[in-house]
């Protein structure tokens, strides 16, 4: 595999007829790099779980992906409310969803817990009414000390 | 097992025409309708069941490269889900029986063949 990869996606806000899409997209171009199924998969669920936050929460926004030859790294940003509390945030079960939302099955609070579970490194940048961006890095082989 | 395999040996009807995904092969089943822990659960090749029926599902799906997806109850599915599947080669089966009867049932189909 040479040289970077790189593809950028709009999500649009509160449209699940395309959430997710981008998501899919790097998958596919994960799958076709010959990316283990392993990393394939905990790549797909962290960035799927920061596309939909960017969906639900965040009026939507743009999704950055850089794939290296040893890692993929991804970066969710959106214009949307920021998060009050993240610490909060970060707890599985706390969740800020509506109803709406939790009757498509989402919104169990379970995003974030989720990112950081599958993701190599996580790193949030959160303001109150400028937005959040969410980095997330996946590396291809085990990393030593990370 | 192969999907086609399972829904004409247990009666569940399929819902998506494209013959392709019901080649693939089951190997486990998972049921829960939270689709963060569903997707960070469902193993390749499992049986999902769940009684969501919205696009979320395809893509839930998708990203787990389940073998397939089974409603219970006879849940009825919107027709984008179905063309979204259609799309992303999800094969999406329905069944009249309680998602813990099917968890029981396919299960035992598959230990039948171990």
């Amino acid at each position: 595999m040479g040289g970077v990869v790189v593809r950028q996606y709009d999500i649009p806000a509160n449209d699940f007829t395309v959430a997710g899409e981008a998501s899919s997209n790097v998958r596919k171009i994960l799958s076709q790099l010959g990316v283990s199924p392993d990393i394939v998969k905990r790549t797909s669920i962290a960035m799927y779980e920061a596309e939909i936050n960017a969906v639900i929460h965040g009026n939507g926004g743009q999704a950055l992906v850089e794939i290296d030859t040893d890692k993929i790294y991804i970066r969710i940003s959106d214009q949307g409310p920021g998060i009050a509390d993240l610490e909060l945030a970060m707890q599985e079960g706390y969740s800020t969803a509506p109803d709406s939302i939790r009757e498509m099955g989402f919104g169990a609070g379970m995003g974030l817990s989720n990112i950081k579970k599958h993701a190599d490194q996580l790193k949030i940048d959160t303001e109150i009414d400028k937005g959040t961006t969410v980095n997330i890095t996946v590396f291809f082989k085990p990393q030593t000390g990370v | 097992m192969k999907v086609l395999e399972l829904s004409q040996k247990l009666g569940y009807k399929i819902l998506t025409e494209d013959p392709a995904p019901l080649e693939k092969e089951v190997t486990g089943v998972y049921t829960c309708d939270l689709l963060s822990h569903a997707m960070a659960k469902i193993n390749q090749g499992d049986v999902w069941i769940t009684v969501h029926t919205n696009l979320n599902v395809i893509a839930v799906a998708s990203l787990t490269d389940c073998a397939c997806v089974i409603i219970p109850e006879e849940i009825e599915v919107e027709e984008q889900t179905l063309i979204r599947a259609k799309e992303k080669g999800v094969a999406i089966l329905s069944s009249s029986i309680s998602a813990a009867k099917l968890c029981y049932e396919i299960t035992d189909s598959i230990r039948e063949l171990q």
